[in-house]
């Protein structure tokens, strides 16, 4: 058996709480507050506690999908990508890079922002980007 | 923040206006009750009565949408007293004059015709404020999406300088951010108007800087913002979009009409978790992974910025986001590569000057709030002690507004929204967690005894709200948590979404919906059932 911890910040609100995830033969099993940690200080609301039942959720996306004759089907990552890099390249090209919109994440890390910001900016010369901080 | 979290339980005064804390924000209200242990008053300004209410030392309801004339009223008290910090408001502010003449015009009596606050409490709010020695401000979405939101916010700024409740420990004006890193998608410049670091995209200088750090040819347009971007899809101005990570189909006002325009779309690409509604409709979806399958930092609500750590594989065949964008970037002709999360936050730090000093090492056993310019640098849990961004602090003048949309015949009921203890926004992540999910397995609505009696409408008895722009079907919550004329419902349930019926009214500045007052009427399900037969 493998028990492991690894401290990291959580998912849900902005309060910014330190948990430690557990896993066991690198499976992730629970949650645990982070007991020296000054924000949450060994407490963790409802939400927190639970952070890892939806990482595990047989709903998750496992494959790429494209769309093909109206519904949605499970492709390879070479045929997904190619095939959005077309089209984005296919209406950049007609229509300039102010005719596309991007929408980044506040659930995801600042280096994901990062990088799909500048996408974004350099890749179609445009500032059509926002996220949720209004809603 | 202005302020960080633990110094609110130091705090003499909170005020807590717009902000369900206890159900969005569970481990900052902890700091409240043990802010109300070591002896703070509490004053809870909220339409409803919500979990903290019950531990205020003055406990208001104002009428939705009037919280700029509670503000201005309070603040008429503070000057008429002679209560306001006159030495701050000298040295350190400007425009005190002007606002003094606006205030003139909110004499209690006139703001309790708008309010609904007795002219009791808005004396009392006002002297507990101005005359505790450390006074903070805690406020969330309530005081936000209005379509005078910006106005809300300037206002509690005006509080915060007119009583000197600003720049020292445990005082400030503190937006509580919803989401784990709203923070940081704005910092990273996830904005229409601003490159990272709130750098505008407007100012040359800026430009030419990032021009030069990424070797490429910039816009110095003002993009769209997301409603812009909705309403750019119908009118064909934007032809294709790509979502990181949201569900605006689930979180954005009136749902139908976002459903409508993201189906304009003449190509969509959506990187996500699960097939949320919005992910649904697209072209593509790429399989994104969650917080526990990556490396990274969120910066909570306080600009406090903090490691994120892997601790399992991703699932499945799905990949790690920042790498998936520059997979689609390479192919579509604009090649990046990283080598790690870390390599991508020290090109951050270098073109992020409030996050200049940050390392993976400097934070790897605490975070740092920024701004953090320099590898000495502590970071800054206070913003504002010797002086403001801009200078000198600046006092805006500001009238009161009724929201947008008001109760008519047609339509005799106000919606609010807001969350519920074990959900979070879309539910995307809370209905998927087994335990949280059984905690709260459907919606609501939540209707004062009066209305439902008017009505006819009994405990638990499934109903259909209507208003302009689309109706649900869900359970009636008869509870007085909710005033009479008013309705509350949450975000969470797809399958009866308060979005459904909610009011894209923007606020003129920052373009922020108004989510919380929109007109509606609730009707029977069994009359509709008597008509039809």
């Amino acid at each position: 058996m493998d028990l492991k911890f690894v401290r990291t910040t959580c998912p849900y609100c902005g309060c910014g709480c330190e948990l430690l995830l557990e896993t066991l033969d690198d499976k992730l099993v629970s949650t645990m507050p982070s007991k020296t940690n000054g924000m949450n200080q060994g407490k963790l609301c409802i939400k927190g506690w639970n952070a890892h039942e939806f990482v595990q959720s047989p709903k998750r996306l496992t494959k790429p999908m494209v769309r093909k004759d109206g519904e949605l089907v499970e492709t390879t990552w070479d045929e997904a990508l190619d095939f959005a890099a077309k089209r984005l390249r296919e209406i950049k090209d007609t229509h300039g890079g102010d005719s596309l919109a991007f929408l980044t994440s506040a659930k995801c890390t600042n280096e994901d922002n990062y990088v799909f910001q500048k996408f974004c900016r350099v890749g179609f010369n445009t500032n059509n980007i926002d996220h949720c901080a209004r809603l | 923040m202005t302020n960080s979290i633990p110094e609110i339980e130091d705090a003499d005064c909170i005020f807590i206006i717009g902000s369900n804390t206890s159900v969005a924000h569970p481990l900052i209200a902890s700091r409240v009750f043990k802010a109300k242990a070591k002896g703070a008053k509490i004053i809870v300004a909220d339409p409803r009565r919500i979990q903290v209410s019950s531990i205020a030392d003055i406990n208001v309801k104002q009428k939705l949408g009037s919280d700029v004339a509670l503000l201005n009223g309070i603040m008429n008290v503070i000057i008429t007293r002679g209560l306001h910090d006159k030495k701050f408001i000298e040295d350190r502010t400007e425009g005190f004059e002007k606002l003094q003449e606006v205030l003139n015009d909110y004499p209690p009596e006139k703001v309790t015709g708008i309010t609904g606050v007795s002219v009791d409490d808005i004396i009392r709010i006002a002297e507990t404020f101005a005359t505790s020695e450390k006074s903070t401000i805690l406020y969330a979405m309530g005081i936000t999406q209005h379509s005078h939101g910006v106005d809300n916010v300037k206002s509690l700024a005006n509080l915060a300088m007119l009583t000197g409740q600003i720049g020292r420990p445990s005082t400030g004006v503190n937006p509580l951010r919803g989401q784990n890193n709203v923070q940081g998608a704005c910092d990273m410049g996830g904005l229409p108007n601003v490159y990272p670091a709130y750098q505008a995209v407007t100012d040359e200088n800026n430009k030419n800087k990032f021009e030069n750090a990424w070797q490429a040819n910039l816009s110095s347009k003002v993009g769209y913002t997301i409603m812009e971007m909705m309403h750019g899809l119908e009118d064909g101005s934007i032809k294709g979009m790509v979502i990181l990570g949201e569900n605006p189909v689930g979180s954005d006002p009136d749902s139908r009409h976002v459903k409508h325009a993201l189906q304009e779309a003449e190509f969509l690409a959506v990187i996500d978790i699960f097939l949320t509604d919005t992910a649904k409709l697209a072209h593509v979806v790429f399989p994104g992974v969650s917080f526990a399958e990556k490396d990274g930092t969120f910066t909570n609500t306080e600009r406090r910025v903090m490691r994120v750590r892997q601790s399992v594989q991703p699932v499945g065949e799905s990949r790690l986001d920042w790498q998936i964008i520059c997979d689609l970037s390479t192919r579509f002709g604009y090649p990046m590569s990283y080598e790690s999360a870390e390599d991508i936050f020290k090109e951050i730090a270098q073109v992020t000057p409030s996050y200049g000093g940050i390392t993976y090492e400097r934070i790897e056993s605490e975070g740092i709030a920024w701004p953090c310019p320099n590898n000495d640098h502590p970071g800054t849990p206070i913003l504002h002690t010797e002086r403001f961004t801009r200078g000198r602090g600046l006092f805006h003048a500001i009238e009161y507004r009724p929201p947008e949309e008001l109760a008519d015949d047609e339509f005799p009921l106000l919606l609010t929204t807001g969350r519920y203890f074990p959900h979070y926004h879309t539910g995307t992540m809370t209905r998927n967690s087994p335990t949280l999910e059984n905690e709260m397995p459907e919606g609501q609505f939540e209707i004062h005894p009066y209305d439902a009696q008017e009505l006819g409408i009994s405990n638990f008895e499934d109903c259909r709200v209507v208003s302009r722009r689309g109706d649900v079907v869900t359970k009636a919550f008869v509870t007085d948590t909710v005033e009479p004329g008013t309705i509350f419902m949450s975000f969470h349930f797809m399958e009866a979404n308060a979005n459904e019926l909610t009011n894209t009214a923007l606020d003129p500045i920052c373009k922020i919906p108004e989510f919380k007052v929109c007109a509606v009427r609730v009707e029977k399900l069994g009359e509709e059932i008597a008509k039809a037969s």
